[in-house]
């Protein structure tokens, strides 16, 4: 965390670091942290700790890293910039009357030595000398020049040589080149060239005593990541559900009592004014349906309301051809898991006609439908669908697409198309479009449609009234919301509990 | 929604013009999508599931030719033969009631066909055969070479021993035994076996000298089979269902009638058994425009609708239409149907968007209300909310809880593709304990929760079961965490404002329940009443659920909260 990592290293004595500081106060735009060594006389390793210690301290120095070539003498060049090159030592070592060449031999410089010493003339060799081979000084004075030279890089004058004696010089081992990381250090905008120490944190004792005023505080790292909070996460789909049910409630929707899984195929299908059984259906395939095995069957219907739907299939009425067929009660009472929300809204419609006089209704409903259909990375067995229902005298497909447009503007949808599609139980009926401005297409978003008069008037609502209603699935605009493709990753126990825990509020609108 | 391929080239043919883009009245009629093949491009027409006569290039370009007003919608007329003679018959007789009882025929004369035009009455049959026609169960299409069979014709059912003929493109002659088994291999007629395989007798049609025309609704007979050179066809439909069969043949007849005689003329359908009905509904302009939400006259109403195939004519009453309902539309059965055929020509598009003057004061429902705000505060006291399945195995909730299915009350689910799909959960531990199974590699402890609805039997509901909202949830942590859970009952029962004590308030008793571990169980009363359990999860739980640490759980009703 930020209030855990200050410094790097151990912090350097306080001594250092107020002598860099007197030293940085004297120069104008400031100094490099190897001249800061040479002045301070320390080795530059020594003065990086210290620019480290104070960067720490906040804005005391600023600092700017760089990095330069240097020269610098090898061990043996160090050697030899305080004893003497090899050949200077070998030469001083002869006295006037000359040495064995094997006790020369002898010493440490001595084979070098030799050989250069002689190279430059220094020394003659008599092999015929009586007891053996013996040197001596052929000139009474030599000039030691690559102590010298050694002596110069060593004093930070490597630039007073040329480039040929230092590659010389670097053949011989004597020197190397480096890469050396320095600092450019500045003043800081709290400069200052006494040291207090740092507090970590503020205490109660400080409060309490007021010594926070005259403390130094460490800085904190704002580049690390908090604690995360220990906290529970809401699901990302219920997330979604919420806005929906929010949206609805704005525009003055009642939430319908979805809280019934299991229907019968009256309400299902018949109430709705689909053929009965789902296998005669255009539409519909009846695997597409779960079938109740126990309990089978439904038992109570209102009496007079299913025989006008009975008649309104097999017969017609209502200004209908009706479907033709044989209705069959054994059909109707068959229990299923509801394949749409649709079957609520037709009881709450029901129940909405029973009432003593008809008064407009604004319904809404978000839960879990069941479909018996071939699964992928899209589709599960069970999802949830989303549905708004308006029920007013003289409403119309105008109405219908005026409420969308109100609706889908709160998801921050405002291009709307329309589009024919079929769907039993609304006439007309109208897939809706919105403009996806990734994709750069129309993707279908949602389908609407007025009720059919068949599934109306039996009910007992009055002529006039029409009933316009859309519907959608809740997963679809999730999946988009939060970038999820497999819809498995999003809905049922394979949910990764790591996306729930990062998954962002959701507002639809932005 | 069904869709239908035509060749682009075709389709400009027919229609007489090229066009660049999207046709505008296919895409009001539906979805168009064109896709490149090797150097055919066909055009992939979305068609709604109940326009039976867009699903071939003869209606598609019919429909269009009319809505542009090209081409007047045809008239489709039944007549006599041309040489005077009786009409044909096909005799339906008593046995066929128990497995297929209905029959319709018709005969289109004079007919003449082309590669093309063969292979779209082909294609047409196939669509109908899997849309209107559910895959044959309710109707069965067969269309025959008149001139190689003679009327009248039986249509009866037989024991399968007794039926011998050669089918379509077969060499040698088969019972009808025979050829289910042959069949049962063919990856196209495999399916449609199961509609009379187990019937004890089998529907089959006979001419006049008992040659066999087909055997519905699984293969014609060879013998009768028609060809690019066939002039005059013998169409019949075999059914469960009447309406549908009607429905079916007056597709093809209208449809292909087109190319009876001199081509565009329709005079030489010949229909027997068929009514090929018009209708005429009589509706005022003002409905349309109220229920549409436009003001157009009459007039203009009436011609929006002709050019929707169905012929309108203002009758000269105020501002009622006349309109004609042709037999290629039985989708229309109601004023609403025609309704809609006005918005649709009229443009949904250009309809203007208004808002109802409907007021109303929105209600939540108090059981959502609860749960909405029950989840937040779940949420902070540090759990995470799961989303899980209502359908499980019986597994799930019965073996893998230690529960005996019976005394589960569950709800039982007749036509499951997989085990995961046999049951409605009775709890939901099962689908937070899979939910911990698939995050096993995530840091403990892992604190999970789920309100959400289970189904149970319930003998006084009107469907015999009804929904449960409960609220569960788990603790998985090296340590089983009882006090975590029980603390979380605690907050829980804050937040609804119900303090501890025996009587009005909650407590929880030692109990013994088959999922929890012996001696770490306790069931939750509140104001007296049991509303749930707590405890220490069964190692055997534990291990069946495939986890590995010990778990702490919390499973309780909510509705007595309202």
């Amino acid at each position: 965390g930020a209030a855990g990592a200050t410094g790097f290293g151990s912090m350097a004595d306080t001594g250092l670091l107020e002598s860099l500081l007197r030293l940085l106060e004297k120069v104008d735009g400031g100094t490099d942290s190897q001249d800061v060594a040479a002045d301070l006389g320390v080795d530059h390793q020594v003065i990086v700790g210290a620019v480290k210690s104070l960067q720490a301290l906040g804005e005391v120095i600023s600092t700017e890293q760089k990095s330069s070539k240097h020269w610098e003498l090898t061990g043996e060049g160090r050697e030899i910039a305080e004893q003497g090159s090899h050949e200077a030592r070998v030469f001083n070592a002869i006295p006037d009357e000359g040495l064995p060449q094997n006790g020369l031999m002898k010493m440490p410089s001595g084979k070098v030595g030799f050989s250069k010493a002689m190279s430059n003339k220094w020394i003659r060799l008599d092999k015929a000398h009586e007891g053996g081979p013996r040197v001596f000084k052929t000139v009474e004075t030599i000039e030691d020049t690559v102590r010298d030279k050694l002596q110069l890089v060593q004093k930070g004058q490597s630039a007073k040589l040329e480039d040929k004696e230092k590659t010389e010089l670097k053949k011989r081992k004597l020197l190397s080149e480096v890469t050396v990381k320095s600092y450019w250090i500045t003043k800081g905008s709290s400069f200052s060239t006494t040291i207090t120490k740092q507090e970590t944190e503020l205490t109660p004792e400080m409060i309490a005593s007021g010594s926070w005023k005259e403390k130094k505080f460490k800085p904190y790292n704002f580049e690390a990541m908090g604690v995360a909070p220990d906290c529970g996460h809401l699901h990302p789909l219920m997330k979604v559900r919420t806005q929906f049910r929010q949206i609805f409630l704005e525009m003055g929707f009642t939430e319908m009592p979805t809280n019934n899984f299991i229907e019968s195929s009256f309400w299902n299908f018949d109430s709705l004014f689909l053929q009965i059984n789902p296998q005669q259906h255009p539409a519909r395939d009846q695997h597409d349906t779960f079938f109740i095995s126990d309990p089978a069957l439904a038992h109570e219907f209102p009496q007079d309301y299913l025989e006008r739907v009975k008649q309104v299939h097999s017969e017609g009425g209502y200004g209908s051809q009706g479907y033709k067929y044989d209705w069959k009660i054994e059909e109707a009472q068959k229990n299923l898991l509801r394949t749409h929300t649709t079957a609520v809204s037709a009881r709450m419609l029901y129940k909405l006609a029973q009432q003593e006089k008809f008064t407009p209704v604004k319904y809404f409903s978000i839960d879990r439908v069941f479909r018996n259909e071939t699964l992928d990375a899209t589709h599960l067995a069970e999802f949830h669908q989303i549905e708004g229902v308006v029920a007013d005298y003289g409403l119309t497909l105008g109405n219908l697409m005026g409420v969308l447009h109100q609706f889908f503007t709160k998801l921050g949808i405002t291009k709307l198309r329309f589009k024919p599609a079929y769907n039993p139980y609304t006439e007309p009926s109208m897939e809706v479009f919105s403009y996806h401005e990734g994709l750069k297409k129309w993707v279908e978003v949602g389908n609407s449609g007025v009720f059919r008069p068949e599934m109306l008037l039996p009910m007992g609502l009055p002529e006039g009234v029409s009933v316009i209603a859309w519907g959608l699935s809740l997963e679809r605009p999730t999946m988009i919301k939060y970038g999820i493709n497999n819809i498995r990753e999003l809905v049922g126990h394979k949910v990764n509990l790591q996306m729930v825990y990062d998954s962002p509020i959701c507002r639809l609108d932005s | 929604m069904p869709t239908v391929s035509v060749k682009r080239d075709l389709l400009f043919e027919a229609l007489g013009q090229k066009y660049s883009k999207c046709l505008t009245c296919i895409r009001e009629q539906g979805d168009e999508k064109a896709e490149g093949a090797s150097d055919v491009v066909l055009y992939k027409i979305d068609v709604p599931a109940n326009r039976y006569d867009l699903l071939c290039l003869e209606g598609l370009v019919r429909g269009l030719q009319v809505f542009k007003e090209k081409l007047e919608a045809p008239r489709y007329k039944r007549v006599s033969p041309a040489d005077g003679g009786e009409p044909q018959r096909l005799v339906i007789t008593e046995e066929t009631a128990s497995v297929r009882p209905h029959a319709v025929a018709a005969v289109l004369r004079n007919i003449t066909f082309t590669q093309e035009r063969y292979e779209s009455f082909i294609e047409l049959q196939e669509k109908l055969h899997q849309n209107i026609c559910r895959k044959r169960t309710l109707v069965a299409i067969g269309t025959h070479d008149l001139d190689t069979i003679s009327g009248p014709f039986t249509y009866t059912a037989k024991p399968p021993g007794d039926i011998r003929f050669k089918p379509l493109n077969q060499s040698k002659e088969y019972t009808a035994a025979e050829l289910i088994s042959h069949y049962k291999t063919d990856s196209h007629l495999r399916h449609y076996l199961h509609i009379i395989e187990n019937e004890p007798l089998y529907p089959i049609i006979y001419d006049n000298n008992g040659i066999v025309l087909s055997m519905p609704p699984v293969i014609n007979g060879d013998h009768s089979k028609i060809s690019l050179k066939t002039k005059n066809i013998f169409i019949e439909c075999t059914a469960t269902d009447q309406t549908k069969a009607k429905i079916t043949l007056d597709m093809i007849v209208t449809m292909f009638s087109e190319y009876c005689d001199e081509p565009f003329t329709w005079v030489s359908s010949y229909t027997l058994c068929i009514e090929l009905a018009y209708r005429t509904e009589t509706l005022s302009g003002d409905f349309i425009n109220k229920r549409v939400g436009i003001n157009e006259s009459a007039e203009s109403i009436a011609q929006l609708l002709t050019r929707m195939c169905l012929r309108s004519e203002v009758s000269g009453e105020g501002d009622l239409i006349q309109v004609e309902i042709p037999p290629t539309r039985a989708d229309v059965i109601h004023a609403c149907d025609i309704m809609e055929d006005a918005a649709i020509a009229y443009g949904f598009n250009n309809i203007i968007r208004s808002t109802p003057r409907t007021y109303t004061v929105a209600n939540q429902l108090p059981l959502n209300k609860l749960t909405e705000l029950l989840r937040q505060d779940l949420t902070a006291a540090g759990f995470t909310e799961a989303l899980t399945f209502a359908l499980c195995s019986q597994e799930d909730i019965a073996d893998k809880l230690r529960k005996n299915i019976v005394e589960t009350r569950a709800v039982h689910i007749s036509n499951p593709k997989t085990a995961e799909f046999q049951v409605v959960r009775t709890c939901l531990l099962p689908g937070l304990l899979k939910t911990l199974a698939a995050n096993r590699k995530m840091p403990l402890p892992l604190k999970l929760f789920e309100i959400s609805d289970v189904v149970l039997k319930d003998e006084t509901k009107d469907v015999g079961a009804r929904n449960n909202r409960r609220l569960c949830a788990v603790y998985y942590n090296k340590s089983p965490g009882f006090e975590v859970i029980h603390g979380l009952l605690d907050r829980v029962m804050q937040l609804l404002d119900v303090k501890p004590g025996r009587n009005q308030g909650y407590h929880i008793q030692a109990a013994e329940d088959s999922t929890f571990f012996p001696g770490r169980c306790a069931e939750i009363f509140s104001c007296g009443k049991s509303i749930g359990h707590l405890g220490v999860l069964h190692p055997d739980v534990i291990s069946r659920s495939e986890l590995t640490m010990p778990c702490s759980a919390i499973d309780m009703d909510i509705e007595p909260f309202l």
